[in-house]
């Protein structure tokens, strides 16, 4: 899927020549190497920085599932700026529309915007290990592990912080999408809201129906002759309309 | 052979569970103690506990756990190569479409209308955790309603720091944790 890796950022993966065994440390070449030496390198130090920050949010995700994309998006979006903030949109949704655990999905996803395919392997690897290798140990002893009180208490310590980032990344986000006002996106998120706490639904439905009436206001929008850009530019045509 | 079965039942196990998460939980007893005898109901029960203890995906812990019950560390790999298998094609081919049509106006349209509800998501996970942060398990020296006023405290402590300093939430996780663990046995 060349077309797909094209996409990536030229100044992050500026060679496109190496696939699949590039992120093997065979031989970091020094910088002379040629024209590809370079390159080879960058990918490779692209990779390990991936490797790196996919292992240790995985190694922060109790849980699972939607814990994992604010992580993502402090590390990826805030902190590295590999990705916009709307593309980890995206690509949560995307990872939670695919079948399998959320976030394996949506390492590959960003491993892959990120560097290809040598990108989605290596973010694969890094958000698979610590659970594989924490569950080893465990299991090994898990009822002493389960009964011990100082693992049960900086457990609960955790997950109140873990709260608090989730907390803060809602704060962030959710304040973009009232700042938009665009009422549907508005109601969107509060009717999605309420719908994942108090209805016993797969979360599947909700985006189906989410995507739907996105699709509906872009050609309600179409019909009436008012061509739109993408929805962050302020206050709409439709703003009158309510909901 | 029992690499295969293990194998087999975990891809089946990652590509029909859809919503992540707990979702993939009755997948997952309904391979590993009904189809095949590999865990018992307690064997089971303990897996969920211990899966929602650590971290990782639950799938993926609940590969990791069956495949070194049934055949060792190397059954654990196997599980979990089973289990990521569905998800990365699927997920390929869907990233594949996304980022070439993503500049398409219906494309545009339905992804203006997911990215509200994605963050409505992310605060319903936020919720769900907090649930069971704040609920008094066990002993706590502050507790109101069944509520734990020590989570509370350090979950507003941290949620305060984050928005005024902006430090790493890894550093405020770490804090949390070892602020908890000495207030939970210290009080």
């Amino acid at each position: 899927m060349p077309e797909a890796i094209c996409m990536t950022d030229p100044s992050l993966v500026p060679g496109q020549t190496g696939h699949g065994d590039s992120c093997t440390p065979a031989n970091p070449e020094p910088a002379g190497g040629g024209g590809r030496g370079p390159r080879r390198v960058k990918r490779l130090r692209l990779c390990g920085r991936l490797f790196l920050s996919t292992f240790y949010i995985s190694a922060f995700t109790f849980g699972g599932g939607f814990v994992i994309i604010p992580l993502m998006k402090k590390k990826f979006c805030d902190e590295l700026h590999w990705l916009e903030e709307q593309e980890m949109l995206d690509m949560a949704a995307i990872a939670q529309s695919s079948p399998g655990a959320v976030a394996v999905n949506a390492s590959v996803l960003t491993g892959f915007r990120i560097a290809g395919i040598p990108g989605a392997l290596t973010a694969i690897l890094g958000t698979v290990l610590p659970p594989l290798l924490v569950l080893s140990v465990v299991s090994l002893f898990y009822d002493a592990f389960r009964s011990n009180p100082v693992v049960a208490a900086v457990l609960k310590g955790m997950q109140a912080g873990i709260a608090a980032v989730i907390a803060d990344v809602v704060f962030s986000l959710g304040g973009d999408v009232l700042r938009s006002r665009q009422p549907l996106s508005i109601f969107l998120m509060a009717g999605a809201f309420a719908a994942a706490l108090l209805l016993p639904i797969n979360v599947i439905w909700i985006l189906l129906f989410c995507g739907a009436a996105g699709i509906a206001r872009g050609l309600y929008a179409l019909r009436r002759g008012k061509r739109r850009p993408a929805p962050p530019s302020g206050q709409g045509p439709e703003g009158g309309r309510g909901e | 052979m029992i690499y295969l079965q293990l194998f087999w039942s975990f891809v089946q196990i990652g590509l029909f569970s859809f919503g992540g998460g707990y979702a993939a939980m009755p997948l997952i007893e309904q391979q590993v103690t009904q189809l095949h005898p590999w865990l018992t109901a307690g064997e089971f029960a303990d897996l969920v506990t211990i899966s929602g203890m650590t971290p990782g995906p639950i799938a993926i812990n609940a590969a990791t756990f069956v495949g070194i019950r049934i055949a060792g560390f190397p059954g654990a790999l196997v599980a979990t190569f089973g289990c990521v298998l569905p998800s990365v094609c699927v997920v390929s081919l869907l990233a594949f479409f996304y980022f070439r049509y993503r500049r398409q106006r219906l494309m545009q349209d339905c992804l203006s209308g997911l990215r509200p509800a994605v963050v409505a998501l992310i605060a319903s996970a936020g919720v769900s955790i907090a649930q069971t942060a704040f609920l008094v398990q066990g002993r706590s020296p502050l507790s109101l309603f069944g509520i734990d006023g020590v989570a509370v405290l350090l979950f507003l402590a941290a949620f305060l720091l984050l928005r005024w300093k902006k430090p790493n939430p890894i550093w405020v996780m770490l804090g949390a944790g070892a602020a908890g663990g000495v207030v939970y046995l210290l009080l």
